[in-house]
């Protein structure tokens, strides 16, 4: 049996599975990561970019899979599947199942040979069939852990008994074809399933003609054509001719919200996926033309509206609102089109290539871990939660994250990762602990006024290196440099003989300042500075020379040169490292209180996620009563009961020893950094508090915009949704007859001043309508919008509303629904609403009892001073800009604040009790520490050259530089310091220096190179 | 004889170009071996005095790349450096430098093929113009 209860297994690594697992390390819990194919990352490394920043996906992930390989909490487990949970929670079993791999991973250097002699090629899963792979590979460049497997089904050893070829090239024996599966038993306290989602297959779609025409591509497979490491290294070429398309089709909702293939859902990502896709396009090729078929445009979230603006402004993309017929493949491999628009009108059209937006669909597997694991799945195959607890299966104790439970796009998998940990952690006991926990304690070498004595290492990498760069002879040169004790090469730098060889030269040579020439310190840095640590030396006394990735690999055919090459590069290394200094991490201690601001879902949810893991919480409201906007939801499209759910958590929350509610408070200042902040309360009757903690949670809320369109407040016949859905509660109609019944969307939203979606308008008034039918059943429902963003599993309820009569009417922003009163003097008056129906082309006229507006969601008017205080940003609309828009989407770039719920963007109960536990759990990664360490490489400031002018202040992003005002001078905040160095090279009197990054260091590594002078003119 | 190779200093920044450098390599793009890394954190960091000192030690031509605009590390470091680029640009050509010696551009992480590009086309432009003499000190 493995392990202790305080350890929780993560199923699935993909960016949820990473995210929940780099959470719980961070609190000082051990997990399990369990992967089934051969390397972390999920979906997100087939992704070329992100929407709506066109993020490059592989940049923006690979920090978060080394970190995860990294940690020391963390074990990955590939090729892994889960079979059994047996138990209770707090206290679970899980059978694991490591499937053999056929190479030994310690041994393994990733080198490669294995694979270029394989005689098997097989199709490259990870590039969607386009490109060929080998039975043993590695599944993708950058995979983690880098390690080769080999695939059981194809090898010819396995399966013929004939071969041997990589076991013959494997330079250092790591080929073991005994290999055999292994099964674990692990002991947990709560287990998190984040197995995400398949990509639908449109094999069915026989109209479309995939696989049949070469030229029509499903949109992952598009996405690999697109991306620079894929399969076409970044040309966008036609299968049939391998020429650049000139006009591309997108076709949208192949496989979603189709009731005829039992997939009745909106799989949410899509639309975006295309719109990215789009412009992308349009980026490699000005001349390409780009349409999108589509029903509804769903670009619900933040900033989505604007991404699409700019696609079809900007970029010139055509959107085109219609159904894609069939398609029928032209001698040559072009496609015909055959759609038709909503008017009837049919029309033919040419397209070089044709992507399907195919949808999300469950894991293939999922039926059967449903049977293994106890859990229900819904109707549609996802694993089932309920809108009140989005992050719980039906089994207590295990957890979903990701698009496990419903199809989710990536920062919405990773607040739900975040979130599930929550849950998670209050089945364990965690103690609030140091951050070297676990970790022996070296004395560190005083080397300070030590003449520089460095080792250089010089990598072969097998032949990686050693088959281009005349390694000896860059270690003999090595030895000639100026303070160069010892040098010599090396067959692995990184193995675990080498390293400990290292920690002997160190003590042997007195060597105070190492430098390894090798592959790239992006990689190995970490593992070489905790290398001379465990001997001593400050880890900052570390240079790499990247002579395998920058040099070996991109100079193959030059040798020489390769070699001159890399003799430059650890002369420059050994430069920089001569004049290293040892660098501190200064510990910053935590506070182990939480301050929480606002008193809504969102905030009484993140408080009750901190105080639930031990944690006081200051929960700040402004108002005198709990619950802020959902106060007034009184209906569940899933027919569960809100009010029923507010009180319950209000209760939670009045009787929790760990949380202290600030009713009618307002905050006065907010002072201080992670772990020290202060905070100047007023309460209602003017009495002052100071508060002392060291997290903030910013849950601040949003509220109904108040619009003057439409005759709202001159007619006691216009009401918004929330006024609508009081009334429905409280069964108080207008008098009179209640038969016709007009909804308008997207009042103030998705226009100029307020150019977003307002996101869950659509569902509530497809909600309400439906409420409005169970009550008075001959009401007729008129639905005025511009596209319906019933997105996830909310599409059926539409749908039922569709078949159930209601009508609806499309309308475009320049031709908005006409109203007037039938009585203009009368404020009882019915209201004469004028419909434009795109589909009879014609004005449709009604005298409607009720209208009912949908107005926008707009941030509250004291974000702007509370972004002032705690010096986090806002964005054009008002709504706090988290850190980072995909991968830290609760996070601001501020350590230690965090954001929520509407502040952060409109969104629904269940979305906000997500985010909630996600910022609840985010937190909780500062306050389980007793300190956090600060980056050894921050600024640091000369007192005696700065002349106070205020310029750093100005060019720091994070805020981290304030002028003394007594002293005239900048002085910085190690704590926020990020050490990007903006500052440095902005200051004018040369008072700013980067610490291990410094002019002096940077200057004698530009100096250090003997290069032949010619006579110039200086 | 092979033709003359120049030594170019690049400066790239740790999170973008020096990602997109190293996939260049795991993708074994081919580029001239012309070009000396130096690792910083953040284009912002490059202090126009880096390439002035560094073409005064003998380099022949200076490559500064940070992250595109937008997709920063460290928010906006790649506008600090692109406003002062934007000085030290007319300065260079002032006292007399050409123009090409000194480039600067935006590679992500995941621009290989943009990274070896890059390198190539420096490269070629350098080795047109031949060795720089304009500031190396006199020895």
């Amino acid at each position: 049996m493995k392990n202790k209860k305080n350890s929780v297994l993560v199923l699935g690594a993909g960016i949820a599975g990473i995210q929940a697992s780099l959470d719980l390390a961070e609190m000082g819990v051990e997990v399990h990561l369990i992967e089934g194919t051969p390397t972390i990352g999920g979906r997100m490394p087939q992704l070329d970019k992100t929407f709506p920043t066109n993020d490059c996906s592989m940049c923006i992930l690979s920090p978060k899979m080394s970190e995860c390989a990294r940690h020391s909490l963390i074990t990955i487990h590939i090729m892994s599947n889960l079979e059994e949970v047996s138990g209770t929670p707090g206290d679970f079993v899980c059978r694991v199942i490591e499937r053999a791999k056929y190479v030994d991973p310690v041994k393994c250097v990733s080198c490669g040979l294995c694979e270029a002699k394989c005689p098997v090629k097989i199709d490259d899963e990870f590039d969607m069939g386009l490109r060929k792979t080998k039975a043993i590979s590695r599944y993708f460049l950058q995979s983690i852990p880098s390690e080769y497997t080999i695939n059981p089904n194809y090898c010819l050893f396995l399966t013929k008994g004939v071969c041997k070829l990589c076991e013959k090239v494997c330079p250092t024996g790591a080929i073991n074809y005994q290999d055999k599966d292994r099964e674990i038993d692990i002991n947990v306290g709560a287990v998190i399933l984040a197995t995400g989602i398949d990509p639908f297959d449109p094999i069915g779609f026989g109209q479309f003609g995939y696989h049949r025409y070469s030229n029509v591509v499903t949109s992952l497979e598009f996405e690999r054509m697109l991306s620079a490491s894929g399969p076409f290294g970044g040309h966008v070429v036609r299968a049939s001719d391998e020429k650049p398309p000139k006009k591309i089709a997108f076709i949208q909702c192949v496989g979603s919200r189709d009731e005829s293939i039992d997939k009745n859902y909106c799989s949410s990502a899509c639309c975006m996926f295309a719109i990215k896709q789009s412009i992308i396009a349009k980026e490699h090729s000005k001349e390409l033309d780009a349409s999108i078929f589509y029903m509804d445009i769903r670009a619900f979230g933040k900033d989505f509206d604007k991404y699409y603006d700019k696609a079809e402004n900007h970029y010139g993309v055509n959107f085109i609102r219609s159904k894609v017929a069939d398609i029928v493949e032209l001698p040559g491999g072009s496609l015909e089109l055959r759609y038709t628009f909503e008017n009837g009108d049919i029309q033919l059209e040419v397209f070089d290539l044709v992507v399907l937006s195919i949808g999300l669909q469950p894991r293939k597997g999922s039926r059967k871990l449903s049977e293994d694991l106890d859990i229900r799945l819904n109707k549609y195959g996802f694993c089932h939660s309920d809108t009140f607890h989005p992050l719980e299966t039906t089994r207590p104790g295990i957890f979903v994250c990701g698009a496990m439970n419903g199809p989710k796009d990536i920062p919405e998998s990773v607040v739900s990762a975040s979130g599930a940990v929550a849950g998670a952690v209050k089945l364990l006991k965690l103690e609030r602990h140091d951050v070297s926990k676990g970790e022996e304690e070296v004395i560190e070498k005083d080397v300070i006024g030590e003449r520089p004595r460095v080792g250089v290492f010089v990598c072969h990498c097998g032949i990686n290196i050693a088959g281009v760069v005349d390694v000896k002879n860059v270690a003999e040169m090595a030895k000639g440099l100026k303070n160069v004790e010892h040098s010599e090469d090396v067959m692995y730098a990184c193995s675990t003989d080498c390293l400990e060889m290292i920690k002997e030269r160190i003590e042997e040579h007195d060597l105070n300042r190492v430098v390894v020439a090798a592959c790239t310190p992006r990689t190995h840095e970490p593992l070489f500075r905790d290398t001379i640590s465990g001997a001593g030396l400050n880890p900052y006394l570390f240079e790499m020379a990247n002579i395998r990735d920058q040099c070996s690999w991109a100079h193959m055919n030059e040798p020489e040169k390769a070699t001159a090459k890399s003799r430059d590069l650890v002369e420059m290394a050994v430069g920089k490292a001569r004049n290293l200094t040892p660098l501190k991490r200064l510990p910053i201690s935590i506070d182990p209180e939480a301050l929480v601001i606002g008193g809504g879902l969102a905030g009484m949810t993140s408080a009750l996620a901190i105080a639930d893991a031990g944690h006081d919480v200051y929960l700040v409201e402004k108002e005198s009563v709990l619950g802020g906007n959902m106060r007034d939801i009184f209906f569940n499209l899933d027919g569960s009961d809100p009010q029923q759910f507010l009180a319950e958590t209000i209760e939670r929350i009045e009787n929790h020893p760990g949380i202290r509610v600030l009713m009618d408070s307002n905050i006065g200042e907010i002072a201080g950094f992670v772990g020290n902040f202060r905070t100047m309360l007023t309460n209602g009757s003017g009495e002052q508090e100071e508060l002392t903690h060291g997290v903030v949670v910013v849950a601040t809320g949003g509220s109904e915009h108040k619009t003057s369109e439409y005759l709202y407040g001159r007619s006691s016949r216009v009401i918004t949704q929330k006024e609508f859905e009081r009334m429905l509660h409280e069964e108080k109609f207008p008098p009179g007859k209640l038969r016709e019944v007009v909804f308008v969307q997207c009042v103030g939203s998705r226009e100029e001043g307020r150019m977003y979606c307002s996101r869950v308008c659509c569902s509530k008034s497809v909600k309400n309508a439906r409420q409005l039918q169970s009550k008075k059943a001959k009401a007729n429902i008129y639905f005025a919008y511009r596209d319906i963003r019933t997105y996830g599993f909310s599409e059926q309820y539409y749908s039922d509303l569709r078949n159930s009569g209601a009508l609806f009417f499309r309308y475009t922003p320049g031709n908005k629904p006409e109203v007037e009163m039938v009585h203009p003097d009368d404020p009882d008056s019915r209201i004469r609403v004028t419909l434009f129906d795109p589909v009879l082309e014609k004005d449709v006229v009604v005298d409607a009892d009720l209208l009912v507006l949908a107005p926008a969601i707009d941030p509250p008017e004291e974000n702007l001073k509370l972004a002032k205080m705690l010096k986090i940003p806002l964005n054009s609309d008002g709504l706090f800009l988290e850190a980072h828009v995909k991968l830290r989407p609760v996070d601001f770039a501020t350590d230690g604040i965090f954001v929520c719920g509407l502040a952060h963007s409109p969104k629904d109960m269940s979305e906000s009790i997500a985010q909630a536990k996600a910022a609840g759990s985010r937190a909780l990664t500062f306050l389980k520490k007793n300190s956090i360490l600060a980056e050894g490489t921050i600024a640091q400031v000369r007192k005696d050259r700065c002349s106070g002018c205020g310029y750093c202040e100005d060019v720091c992003a994070y805020a981290a530089i304030e002028i003394d005002m007594e002293e005239g001078i900048a002085v910085i905040n190690d704590a926020l310091c990020k050490g990007c160095g903006a500052c440095v090279a902005s200051c004018r009197c040369g008072a700013l220096d980067l610490r291990g990054f410094t002019n002096e260091q940077l200057f004698s590594v530009f100096d250090s190179l003997e290069i032949e002078a010619v006579e110039g003119i200086l | 004889m092979s033709e003359w190779q120049p030594r170019i200093l690049a400066i790239l920044c740790n999170w973008c170009s020096y990602a997109g450098a190293d996939l260049a390599g795991v993708s074994r793009m081919q580029y001239p071996p012309s070009i000396r890394v130096v690792r910083i954190p953040c284009s912002g960091r490059v202090d126009p005095l880096f390439i002035m000192k560094s073409l005064q030690s003998g380099f022949d031509g200076v490559l500064v790349s940070g992250c595109h605009p937008g997709d920063c590390h460290y928010i906006s470091g790649n506008y600090v450096a692109r406003r002062k680029f934007a000085v030290l640009k007319p300065l260079l050509e002032f006292i007399g430098l050409e123009p090409n010696r000194v480039q600067f551009s935006w590679i992500s992480a995941g621009e290989g093929d943009r990274f070896a590009k890059v390198v190539t086309k420096i490269t070629e432009d350098i080795r047109e113009l031949g060795p720089a003499t304009r500031l190396v000190k006199k020895t």
